[in-house]
C-alpha cells in the first residue's frame, strides 16, 4: 500500500521511519541521487552561492546535498520526528521549520533563488484533515511558492504521483498560480529506477528556458557504475561509521567524477566540520 | 534558527496585511561560528531588511554590533561583511517564541525549530 493512503504524513514520518534516513544507506542514496539531479535542474549561476528553500526536507538528506555544493538553504517539513533527526543527528547547516506546505510557504516575496522537494508533493493529493480539499491546498502551496522567489527562478519538484489524473490535478495549479514549466521523466523504460520531476519557472527565464530532457537508459548504466564507486567507499569503512568529513569528501569525489564542480573543491578545515556552539 | 531566515521568514495567518518581522522573544540565545563567505553575503545585501536584522539582533541581546545603513550590494570591506555574516548566520535563537506582528499569534521555537503550523480555521 502508498503510504500516503496508511496514515497523515505527520504520524507516517514517526521516530522509526525517520530512523531510516539516517541509517539505511539504500534510502540515503535514492533520496541523495534524487537531490543531486534536482538541484542540477534549477540551473544555478555556476560561480555563486544561492539561497534555496527544501519543501518537504525531512531529516535534511536533500539539504546537505545543497550545503555540499556550497548553497544555503532553509527546509519546512511536517513531521517532529524527521526534524529532529535534521537538528539532532545530522546537524544540518541549513535552518528547518514545522510546517504544512498545504498551507502556504511562510517566507517573503522573491526571497529565494530556486526551490527543490524530494518524495514530498504527493502527500498534498489526500485529504487528511476534516475540511482539506487537495485542490485548494495545491492552490495554496503554489501561489505562495511563487512568490516566494525571486523572478525567473525555477522550482524543481520530484514526486511520486498516484494516476497520471493526480499529476493533472498537481500540474493544473501549479499553472493557475503562475508557473510555467513541465514534466520530466528520468529512466522512462525503467520500472524501478523511473523518477518524475515537475520542473517549474516562475516567470520568464534568463538563457535557454525548456524543459530539460529526461535521462535514458544509457545515463542509467553510468549511475550503476557510480554506485559501485560508493561500494568500495562503504568497504572500506562502512558510511554508517564514517565521520561526517569522509562522507562529504566522499560525496565531493563522485561528483568531481561526474565532472561537476564542487563550490568548496579544496579540503579545507571546515569541510564536513561539525560547527561547535560559541558562546 | 537564524537571523537569516528570521529575515526572509513572515507570518501566513490569514486575513492580515502586516506580516514581517515576526518579533522574537528569545529565552536561549546562542553563537555558532560559520565559514565566512563575502559573495553569499553580498548576494543577500538586497534581499535583507536590514532595519529588521538590527531589530532582531538587539531582541538577541546584541545590540549595536551592526554597521548603521545597509551596505550597497558591491561593499569590499571585509570587517562591515563579517559583522553582517555574524548577524545572519553565527546568532541564533535555540528556545523562545515568535509572534505575528498583527494577530498576536505566537510560533513557539524548540530546539532551534519554530513550529509555524496553524490551527485549520488560521488557514
Ligand atoms: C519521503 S520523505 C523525503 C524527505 C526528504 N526530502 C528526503 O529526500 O530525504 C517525505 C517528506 O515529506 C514530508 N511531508 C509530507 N507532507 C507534508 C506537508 N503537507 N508539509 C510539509 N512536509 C510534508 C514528510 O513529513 C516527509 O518528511
Amino acid at each position: 500500500m502508498r503510504p500516503e493512503h496508511t496514515a497523515p504524513p505527520e504520524v507516517f514520518y514517526n521516530t522509526d521511519e525517520a530512523k531510516k534516513y539516517s541509517r539505511n544507506t539504500r534510502i540515503m542514496e535514492i533520496q541523495a541521487t534524487m537531490s543531486e539531479r534536482a538541484i542540477e535542474m534549477l540551473c544555478l549561476p555556476e560561480d555563486q552561492p544561492s539561497f534555496i528553500l527544501d519543501i518537504g526536507c525531512g531529516s535534511g538528506l536533500s539539504g546537505e546535498c545543497l550545503s555540499e555544493q556550497g548553497h544555503h538553504w532553509v527546509g519546512m517539513d511536517i513531521s517532529e520526528a524527521m526534524l529532529d533527526v535534521a537538528v539532532s543527528e545530522r546537524e544540518t547547516d541549513g535552518d528547518v521549520q514545522l510546517a504544512d506546505m498545504g498551507q502556504g510557504i511562510h517566507y517573503r516575496a522573491g526571497v529565494f533563488d530556486g526551490a527543490i522537494s524530494i518524495s514530498a508533493v504527493q502527500w498534498l493529493c489526500n485529504a487528511d484533515k476534516k475540511g482539506h480539499s487537495p485542490p485548494k491546498r495545491l492552490y495554496q502551496f503554489f501561489k505562495t511558492l511563487y512568490s516566494s522567489l525571486r523572478h525567473g527562478a525555477r522550482a524543481v519538484l520530484q514526486l511520486y504521483p498516484e494516476t497520471p489524473d493526480q499529476m493533472e490535478l498537481i500540474m493544473y495549479q501549479a499553472t493557475r498560480a503562475g508557473f510555467s514549466g513541465g514534466v520530466v521523466v528520468d529512466y522512462p523504460n525503467s520500472a524501478k529506477a523511473k523518477k518524475y520531476y515537475l520542473c517549474l519557472f516562475a516567470g520568464i527565464q534568463q538563457g535557454q528556458a525548456q524543459v530539460p530532457a529526461g535521462l535514458t537508459d544509457e545515463m542509467d548504466t553510468a549511475t550503476n557504475t557510480d554506485r559501485m564507486r560508493t561500494k568500495d567507499f562503504r568497504s572500506a569503512g562502512g558510511v554508517k561509521n564514517a565521520t561526517r568529513k569522509q562522507k562529504v569528501i566522499a560525496r565531493k569525489e563522485r561528483h568531481l567524477r561526474k565532472g561537476k564542480t564542487t563550490k568548496h573543491s579544496e579540503n579545507t578545515k571546515y569541510t564536513g566540520r561539525q560547527r561547535r556552539p560559541k558562546f | 534558527m537564524k537571523l537569516l531566515t528570521h529575515n526572509m521568514m513572515q507570518s501566513h495567518v490569514k486575513g492580515i496585511s502586516r506580516r514581517f518581522p515576526l518579533l522574537i522573544k528569545p529565552e536561549t540565545v546562542r553563537v555558532v561560528e560559520q565559514e565566512f563567505n563575502p559573495d553569499f553575503v553580498r548576494r543577500m545585501l538586497g534581499r535583507i531588511e536590514y532595519e529588521a536584522l538590527q531589530q532582531a539582533m538587539t531582541w538577541l541581546g546584541h545590540e549595536g554590533k551592526l554597521p548603521k545603513d545597509c551596505p550597497s550590494e558591491d561593499e569590499n570591506n571585509e570587517d562591515i561583511l563579517k559583522a553582517i555574516h555574524h548577524a545572519l548566520l553565527e546568532v541564533e535563537m535555540v528556545e523562545g517564541k515568535l509572534v505575528c506582528p498583527e494577530s498576536g499569534r505566537e510560533f513557539p521555537v524548540k530546539n532551534g525549530i519554530p513550529n509555524m503550523l496553524l490551527n485549520e480555521d488560521e488557514v
